[in-house]
C-alpha cells in the first residue's frame, strides 16, 4: 500500500511538474471533422496541420502543441470543442472547421472567451461585431472577380448563371452581380437547382435558348458537375466558367469529359509547379509539398490542407510578435492584436495582411484562373 | 417555348416518368400485398446504383456485407422462431432458403470484382445482389409485425429508411457517382432533336416491365395468388394461400424492380447514398395518384409527375420539386370526395 501511495505521489508530482514545463509551451486548437459528410475536406485540413507542425515545430525557442478534436461534422459539436479546447486546454488559438455553420458556432465561443480564432474555411460575420475571428480562405468576391475579369478578357458581353438553390448559390450570384457591370458583362439567368437533383435539363435549356456567350456555375463538389454534363449533352458552345467550389477531385469523377476546357478561379496552391519562379507564393507552396509528403507519406492535392498550414504560417508569425506568457488572456488579447496587424505573411494560398474590421486577409496574389484539362488543373494565365 | 424545346423537355420527362413508374408498380404491389408503403424502396436503387459504380471503380461493393449480415440476421429469427415451435426438421432447409440462397449473388459479386470482367456482367450482378435486400428485411422486421396497422407499419418502414440510408453514407462515401451508359448512342428523330439511346433504354424497359407485370398477374398462379391476397388477405388464407409466402414474392419482386431503376439511372443522374429517397418520394405521388392500388393509373401518375416535373424545372428550378408535389393536393381532394368510407380507421380502433 505505502508503495502506491508512494508511486501516486510520485506519479502526480511528475505530473505538476510537467505541466507547469508545458505552461510555456504555445497551444493550438484544431477542431475539424474527421468523420461525418464534411470529413473529405476535415481530413486534408488535419494532416495539413500536421504537416505545419513538422515544418514550424516552435516559435522563439517555445514549442508548438496541437490538439486535434473531431466535430463529427455538426455545428453544435463544433461549438463544443471549441469550449473545451479553451477552457480545458487551455488553447491560445483556436482554428477550424469544415463548414461554414459549424466555423460559426466557433466564432461565437471564441467571442465570448476572448481567444482569437483563425478560420479555415470562409465565415460570413461582421468583424466589428466579432473581432477575435480571422480567415485564411478567400472571400467569394475576390474569386468571382477573377473570373468576371477573365470573362472580360474572353470577349464576354452576356451570361447565364446557373447555381445552388442555397446560401452557396446565392453568394457566388451576389458576388457575379456585383463585379459583371463594371465590366459591361450582363447576366441573363438566374436558374437554381438543389444539391440533390437528378437533372437540369430544364434550367439548361432555358439558358441556352437565351443564347448567352458563356455561362457562370454556382455549385460545389460532385452535385456542381449537373450543369457541365447537361450542357455537353446540349451541345453548348460557349465558355463554362466555374468557381473555387469545385476545385475538388470528385467534381473531375463525376463531370468527365463536360469539364474540358472549364475555367474556374483558385487559390495558387493547387498548380504550384506551373507557377513562373518569381510568384510570391510559389516556394512556400512546394515547401508545403514536401512537408506534407514527408509527414503523411502521400501527395497533397486538395486545397484544404494548404489552409491549415496558411492558418499555423500566420498563427506562429504573430506569436513571434505577441508578448506575455502564453495560456493567459493578456497573451490571448497581445496575440490576437498581433494577429490584426499581420503584414505581408507569404502562405501558400496568398500573401496575408490582416487589419481590424476585415477578417479576410488575402489579395489578388491569393488567386489565380486554372482550366480542366484532360482531368488535370492547368495554370490559364 | 418553342416546339423542339417542348419535345426535349417532353422526352426527358418521359423519360424520368418511366422510373416512376417502375418504383410506383413496386410500392403498389408491395402496399396492396402487405399494407406496407415501403420506403427504403428509393434506397435499395440506389444501392444498385453505387454497387455499379463500385465495380466500375474496381471495388469490392460494400452490398456484399450488408446482404450477408441481412442474410445471417433472416436465419436467426427463422431458426428461433421454428425451434420455438419445436419444428427441427425444417431448420437445415431454413438455413438453406435464408442463409445460402441471398449469399449466391454475393459470391458473383465477389467474383465480378475480378480483372476482365465484361461491364454487362456488372450490371447483371449489381441488380441480382440487391434483390436479396428487400425479402430478407421483410423477414426480419415486417413479418413479425405483419398485423400491426398501416401507421405502426409505415413508421417502421421510414425507420428502415433512415437505418439504410445511414448505412449507404457509411458504405459509400458522401460524394456521388455516375456509371459508364448502358447504351451509347443515339437516335436523331428532327433537326436539333435528339434522343440518347439511354433514353431510349428507359422507356423501353418502362414499357416491357409493365408488359411482364400485366402478363404474370392475369396468367400464373403466383400472380393470381398476389392479386388474392391483395384483395381480401383473409379469403386468401381460406383457399390455401399463404399471406407471408406471397408477401415475400411481393418483396422480391420490388426489390428486383429496385434494381433495375438503380442500373438504369446510374448513368444519367449521379447518385447519392441518399437518392434513392426523393425517387421514391415522387413514385410514390404516382402511387397515390393511383390510389396505392391501381397499376394502370399508377402508371399515367408516373408518366404525369415526370412530364410536369420537366416542364416545372423549366419555368422555375428552383420551385420544381414543390410543384411536383403540390399535384398531391387536387389528387387527395379528389379522392376523398370520390370515396365515402374510410376502413383503416374502423381497424385502428379494434386494435
Amino acid at each position: 500500500m505505502k508503495t502506491l501511495i508512494r508511486t501516486a505521489t510520485a506519479a502526480a508530482l511528475a505530473t505538476a511538474f510537467s505541466v507547469s514545463a508545458w505552461a510555456a509551451d504555445l497551444k493550438v486548437g484544431l477542431s475539424v471533422a474527421l468523420s461525418g459528410p464534411n470529413s473529405s475536406l476535415g481530413i486534408p485540413y488535419s494532416k495539413g496541420m500536421q504537416a505545419a507542425l513538422a515544418y514550424r515545430p516552435e516559435v522563439n525557442g517555445r514549442k508548438i502543441q496541437l490538439v486535434v478534436l473531431d466535430d463529427n461534422s455538426d455545428p453544435s459539436t463544433a461549438g463544443r470543442n471549441a469550449r473545451k479546447l479553451i477552457e480545458e486546454e487551455k488553447c491560445d488559438v483556436i482554428m477550424g472547421t469544415s463548414g461554414v455553420p459549424s466555423a460559426l458556432a466557433m466564432a461565437q465561443v471564441a467571442k465570448e472567451t476572448k481567444t482569437p480564432m483563425i478560420g479555415l474555411t470562409p465565415i460570413s460575420l461582421d468583424a466589428a461585431d466579432n473581432p477575435w475571428v480571422f480567415t485564411v480562405a478567400q472571400p467569394t468576391q475576390l474569386m468571382v472577380d477573377a473570373v468576371v475579369d477573365r470573362m472580360k478578357a474572353n470577349g464576354v458581353k452576356t451570361v447565364g448563371y446557373i447555381g445552388f438553390s442555397d446560401a452557396w448559390g446565392d453568394l457566388v450570384y451576389d458576388a457575379l452581380m456585383k463585379a459583371t457591370p463594371a465590366a459591361g458583362i450582363k447576366v441573363v439567368s438566374n436558374e437554381r437547382y438543389a444539391r440533390a437533383d437528378q437533372s437540369v435539363t430544364g434550367q439548361v435549356l432555358k439558358i441556352v435558348a437565351l443564347r448567352p456567350d458563356a455561362v457562370m456555375t454556382g455549385g460545389a463538389g460532385t452535385p456542381g458537375a449537373l450543369p457541365f454534363l447537361a450542357l455537353t449533352e446540349r451541345g453548348f458552345k460557349g465558355g463554362v466558367y466555374g468557381q473555387h467550389g469545385l476545385i475538388n477531385p470528385d467534381f473531375i469523377r463525376v463531370a468527365g469529359a463536360s469539364g474540358q476546357n472549364a475555367l474556374m478561379p483558385t487559390g495558387p496552391v493547387i498548380v504550384a509547379e506551373q507557377l513562373p519562379n518569381d510568384y510570391p507564393t510559389k516556394k512556400v507552396a512546394l515547401d508545403f509539398r514536401a512537408a506534407f509528403q514527408k509527414v503523411n507519406g502521400t501527395p497533397s492535392t486538395d486545397a484544404f490542407s494548404a489552409y491549415s498550414f496558411d492558418g499555423w504560417l500566420v498563427f506562429a508569425d504573430a506569436a513571434a510578435r505577441a508578448k506575455g506568457e502564453p495560456g493567459t488572456p493578456e497573451f490571448r488579447a497581445a496575440l490576437r492584436d498581433a494577429i490584426a496587424t499581420t503584414k505581408e505573411v507569404v502562405g501558400t494560398h496568398g500573401v496575408y495582411n490582416f487589419k481590424v474590421g476585415n477578417i479576410y486577409g488575402v489579395d489578388n496574389r491569393a488567386r489565380v484562373i486554372v482550366k480542366l484539362d484532360n482531368g488535370q488543373w492547368k495554370l490559364a494565365p | 417555348m418553342t416546339w423542339d424545346i417542348a419535345l426535349i423537355l417532353a422526352m426527358d420527362g418521359l423519360a424520368n416518368g418511366a422510373v416512376y413508374l417502375l418504383a410506383g408498380l413496386g410500392l403498389v404491389l408491395i402496399f396492396s400485398v402487405t399494407r406496407v408503403v415501403f420506403v427504403p424502396f428509393g434506397d435499395i436503387a440506389a444501392f444498385a446504383a453505387l454497387t455499379l459504380a463500385a465495380f466500375e471503380t474496381k471495388r469490392v461493393p460494400p452490398t456484399i456485407g450488408l446482404v450477408l449480415t441481412l442474410a445471417a440476421l433472416a436465419v436467426a429469427t427463422e431458426v428461433a422462431s421454428l425451434l420455438r415451435r419445436h419444428e427441427h426438421a425444417k431448420v437445415a432447409r431454413a438455413i438453406a432458403a435464408w442463409g445460402l440462397l441471398p449469399a449466391l449473388p454475393c459470391l458473383a459479386a465477389w467474383l465480378a470484382t475480378r480483372p476482365g470482367v465484361p461491364p454487362a456482367v456488372h450490371v447483371g450482378v449489381s441488380v441480382l445482389l440487391v434483390v436479396p435486400i428487400a425479402p430478407l428485411l421483410a423477414r426480419v422486421v415486417f413479418q413479425p409485425i405483419a398485423d400491426a396497422s398501416v401507421l405502426v407499419l409505415l413508421i417502421v418502414s421510414l425507420a428502415l429508411h433512415f437505418l439504410l440510408s445511414g448505412l449507404g453514407l457509411l458504405f459509400f462515401g458522401p460524394e456521388g457517382s455516375r456509371t459508364a451508359p448502358l447504351a451509347t448512342g443515339s437516335l436523331q428523330i428532327a433537326d436539333g432533336f435528339v434522343v440518347s439511346g439511354q433514353v431510349i433504354l428507359m422507356i423501353a424497359s418502362a414499357l416491357v416491365l409493365s408488359g411482364l407485370f400485366f402478363l404474370v398477374f392475369e396468367r400464373t398462379i403466383a400472380g393470381k395468388a398476389l392479386r388474392a391476397t391483395a384483395v381480401n388477405r383473409v379469403g386468401a388464407r381460406l383457399v390455401g394461400i399463404r399471406p407471408a409466402r406471397t408477401a415475400l414474392l411481393a418483396y422480391g419482386c420490388a426489390s428486383l424492380l429496385a434494381g433495375l431503376i438503380g442500373v438504369l439511372i446510374a448513368p444519367v443522374t449521379t447518385m447519392y447514398y441518399d437518392s434513392g429517397f426523393i425517387i421514391g418520394l415522387k413514385a410514390f405521388v404516382a402511387a397515390i395518384i393511383g390510389g396505392l392500388v391501381s397499376y394502370p393509373a399508377t402508371a399515367a401518375g408516373a408518366l404525369a409527375v415526370g412530364l410536369v416535373e420537366s416542364f416545372a424545372s423549366f419555368w422555375s428550378g428552383a420551385l420544381k420539386d414543390v410543384i411536383v408535389f403540390s399535384l398531391l393536393i387536387p389528387v387527395l381532394m379528389l379522392r376523398s370526395f370520390l370515396t365515402a368510407h374510410a376502413e383503416e380507421d374502423d381497424e385502428e380502433i379494434d386494435t
